[in-house]
């Protein structure tokens, strides 16, 4: 473990916890503006699509949509599964049996 | 037993059911940490002292993309933004718990003991919920942090880990989160738009390109909710 690990995960855990702590330690003194409460909303399918569509289409940094792409096919299958059932398990292993099929078959 | 005991196992037994969703998450954690050329040490050192899964995850790929540590630290603040909101759902019951309990407390915040925090307080209200939430965070949080050591001191034990594609767990998780809100116009312009600057951003050094793709998903949210807003102020008028 070398200094700038620690630095990094020491950052993570302040940038962690005062958000979690925002309003359970510091209670009423703390109001958001309803208009960034609002903006809140958002970021959970912001973060999370800006994760997922590089990963998807630029697998190791090279662009592929193929149809050969397991993290593309894997990640719509994963999508359309959630959709359809509403129920993230059953997403994550049918997309993830697909995905092995495929890393494994081609 | 006191109430307080039986409270506590309570909060472990409802959370059973996601102690044991996020093992295979922890093991694949700590594995994934070591084959990114990281220590063993820095996969337990994320899971005892962050405690925050996504953004574990997310910083894999940010410490081996060569992120600069502003960038680590804000992208880390970013995705955990959502967590201002749980506490300020559970902010009416928790605030009966004694200081000290509270700033513990706030560690635990993580998106599964939220989840069964909340289901909680909707059926007991604050009835006993320092020893439930205690019974349901801690017992979380010790599987989280055992599972993760086994992953990063057994995970590469296992020959060809490093090639079976681990790392899609995380992107086929997020794809299911995503794929069911997706059911309006705002999230899927959210959405279009942080995807689309996540892949014209790739290039940027320090791995600055996801939280820049965030950034512009929301100030797009906020522009819709303003937007229709007006149109709706308009109708009215």
């Amino acid at each position: 473990m070398n200094d700038f690990l620690w630095a990094a995960i020491l950052g993570m855990f302040v940038a962690t916890y005062v958000v979690r702590a925002s309003f359970i330690v510091f209670g009423q003194k703390l109001r958001f503006p309803p208009a960034v409460v609002q903006a809140l909303g958002h970021v959970p399918v912001a973060v999370l699509t800006a994760i997922v569509v590089p990963e998807a289409l630029m697998p190791g940094g090279q662009f592929d949509v193929s149809p050969g792409n397991p993290y593309l096919v894997g990640t719509l299958v994963a999508g359309l599964v959630a959709w359809k059932t509403r129920n993230i398990l059953t997403a994550v292993l049918v997309s993830f049996a697909v995905f092995g099929a495929m890393r494994w078959l081609l | 037993m006191s109430n307080s005991t039986t409270a506590a196992f309570a909060g472990l037994r409802d959370t059973i059911p996601l102690t044991v969703g996020t093992t295979p998450f922890a093991i694949i954690f700590g594995t994934l940490v070591v084959s990114a050329g990281l220590p063993p040490e820095a996969a337990l050192a994320l899971s005892t002292i962050v405690f925050a899964g996504s953004a574990q995850f997310i910083s894999i790929t940010l410490i081996g993309g060569g992120a600069a540590l502003p960038v680590i630290w804000l992208t880390t603040f970013v995705v955990n933004l959502r967590h201002a909101l749980y506490s300020a759902t559970v902010q009416p019951v928790t605030k009966s718990w004694p200081l000290p309990w509270r700033v513990l407390g706030a560690f635990w915040l993580t998106d599964e003991c939220f989840a069964v925090f909340e289901r909680r307080m909707q059926t007991a209200g604050a009835a006993d919920s320092l020893p439930y939430y205690l019974g349901s965070a801690v017992s979380f949080y010790l599987n989280w942090v055992a599972w993760t050591a086994v992953g990063a001191y057994l995970g590469n034990l296992i020959p060809g880990v490093a090639t079976l594609g681990l790392d899609f767990a995380m992107v086929a998780t997020f794809a299911a989160i995503i794929a069911p809100q997706l059911k309006a116009l705002t999230p899927v312009v959210v959405a279009a738009t942080a995807g689309a600057v996540a892949l014209l951003a790739q290039g940027l050094p320090y791995k600055l390109g996801l939280m820049l793709a965030a950034l512009a998903g929301v100030v797009v949210g906020v522009l819709l909710d303003g937007w229709r807003r007006r149109l709706a102020a308009e109708e009215a008028a």
